[in-house]
């Protein structure tokens, strides 16, 4: 017990003295998450108004396999980012294995079908409504998407929120890409995956701290996002 | 506001057996019509009688089972950006009155400038200018029909096709609407809209179609219609009889 309120002690001042090595953990992990996020996003809007919009084959197969790798196990897709990222794999000529880089990959493979399916979600709800409209005043697909992207924001903020508390709580993934090295590849999961086995509970502790408040604030932020969405329309 | 263009006319339109089927039911059952420009045509009929359908299938947001839709005007190769529709149910975009409007403007390409004159131009002729900031979606029905019809307008469409426009509006706004649809009417757009309401359509309509059960049964001016309607059906309809 004294060893856990001692763990707390130190966790606290460290993040109150804003500790260097507590710091550097959680700066990467933001840069690793938000990165990851922006891509996802980039890739995930799109494809999911496509999914959304466009009438083509196989459209019901591809929504049906999007909401599927919403479970995607993500050390399953650490797997498969370190099979394509290692020398042999088609590639190991970039050099992005064991590096932030290859983290973000693997957040990018783990949260992006999240951003497509909630997305297309989103979309195919505004569609319904919107459709005869929009194509009475002949906007095209591609605007179309745009529009449904503007107006269905609020909604959607909560979709690019559930992709950021999976990428920042993922351990998995990016432990194998990574490796945890430090001052290198250590984010905050990992580091408290390695403090807790090690017994330094207070860097574990501080970072856990961090962690939830996140989540937290994550959390707290969607439900504003989802009453902003109704408020809305 | 200014007119379309005499000279690249898309009118008239000409349905020709235009037919509809859905799961092997006629809903609309070989229409041959034609729309000439000038008057406001008002299509009459009970709920399921094809009005609606027929409109979106002249409008092109549905293709016809059989039959066809042809605009013969010379401009019929722009028929597409030379009409619009406002639908019973309004469907405004999340953002403000004025964006509302901006929207279809923007999205045909009318550069910065002569959107923002043309939307205060349609505001203030709709007298929705005072509301011109405000969410689209917390306006009152009244107003967002209102607003729908300016959003249309806002376009000069040669042709303006109204769904039931005042269906679910109460006696003050739906006069407000009716005045609105005379004015743009009177500004050398063809009305043609959908009624189930016959003192409305006394109050609008130049020409009257009347269908039931996906047929045209007549086709008529308004005064001949109401004054001699040559149906049984259409007599029928006139006395108040409940029709199916």
């Amino acid at each position: 017990m004294n060893e856990v309120s001692e763990g707390f002690r130190t966790a606290f001042s460290m993040l109150v003295g804003l500790d260097p090595q507590l710091v550097e953990i959680v700066a990467l992990s933001l840069r690793v998450t938000l990165s990851a996020l922006a891509i996802a996003c980039v890739i995930g809007f799109p494809v999911g108004g496509a999914l959304a919009l466009l009438r083509f084959p196989g459209r019901r197969v591809l929504a049906v396999i999007f909401d599927a790798l919403m479970g995607f196990p993500p050390v399953v897709a650490g797997l498969l980012v370190y099979l394509l990222l290692s020398r042999g794999g088609p590639g190991g000529s970039l050099g992005w294995l064991f590096t932030p880089k290859a983290m973000v990959v693997v957040q990018v493979v783990i949260i992006a079908p999240i951003i497509v399916a909630l997305s297309r979600r989103v979309m195919v709800d505004l569609w319904e409504e919107y459709e005869e409209q929009l194509r009475s005043l002949g906007v095209g697909p591609g605007r179309a998407i745009l529009t449904l992207l503007w107006d269905g924001r609020f909604s959607l903020l909560t979709t690019v929120l559930a992709g950021f508390g999976r990428a920042i709580a993922e351990v998995g993934g990016v432990i194998i890409v990574g490796g945890n090295i430090a001052h290198v590849t250590r984010v905050m999961t990992t580091a408290i995956a390695l403090e807790t086995s090690r017994g330094d509970l207070a860097l574990a502790l501080a970072l856990g701290i961090i962690l939830m408040v996140l989540s937290l604030l994550v959390n707290g932020t969607a439900t504003l996002a989802s009453s902003a969405a109704r408020n809305a329309g | 506001m200014s007119g379309s263009n005499p000279s690249a006319a898309i009118l008239p339109l000409e349905l020709v057996d235009l037919t509809f089927e859905v799961s092997g039911r006629r809903l609309v059952d070989g229409i041959s019509a034609r729309l000439e420009a000038g008057s406001r045509t008002l299509i009459l009929g009970t709920n399921g009688a094809g009005k609606s359908l027929t409109l979106r299938l002249a409008h092109g947001l549905l293709e016809p089972t059989a039959g066809s839709v042809r605009w013969c005007g010379p401009g019929a190769a722009d028929a597409t950006r030379r009409q619009a529709m406002v639908f019973e149910q309004t469907v405004l975009l999340r953002r403000s009155a004025a964006a509302n409007v901006e929207y279809p403007l923007a999205a045909r390409g009318v550069d910065r400038q002569t959107r923002r004159a043309r939307v205060a131009e349609v505001l203030a002729r709709t007298g929705l200018t005072a509301l011109a900031g405000r969410p689209a979606r917390v306006l009152s029905a009244g107003e967002r029909q209102r607003l729908s019809l300016a959003r249309a307008w806002a376009l000069e469409p040669e042709v303006l096709f109204l769904d039931e426009p005042t269906a679910s509006l109460d006696p003050s706004a739906t006069r407000a609407v009716e005045d609105l649809i005379l004015t743009i009417g009177a500004s050398d757009t063809k009305i043609v809209m959908t009624s189930h309401d016959l003192a409305q359509a006394r109050r609008l309509a130049d020409e009257v179609w009347f269908l039931h059960a996906g047929n045209l049964l007549e086709r008529a001016s308004a005064q001949a219609f109401f004054e001699r309607p040559e149906s049984e059906k259409g007599r029928a309809f006139l006395r108040g009889e409940l029709l199916w």
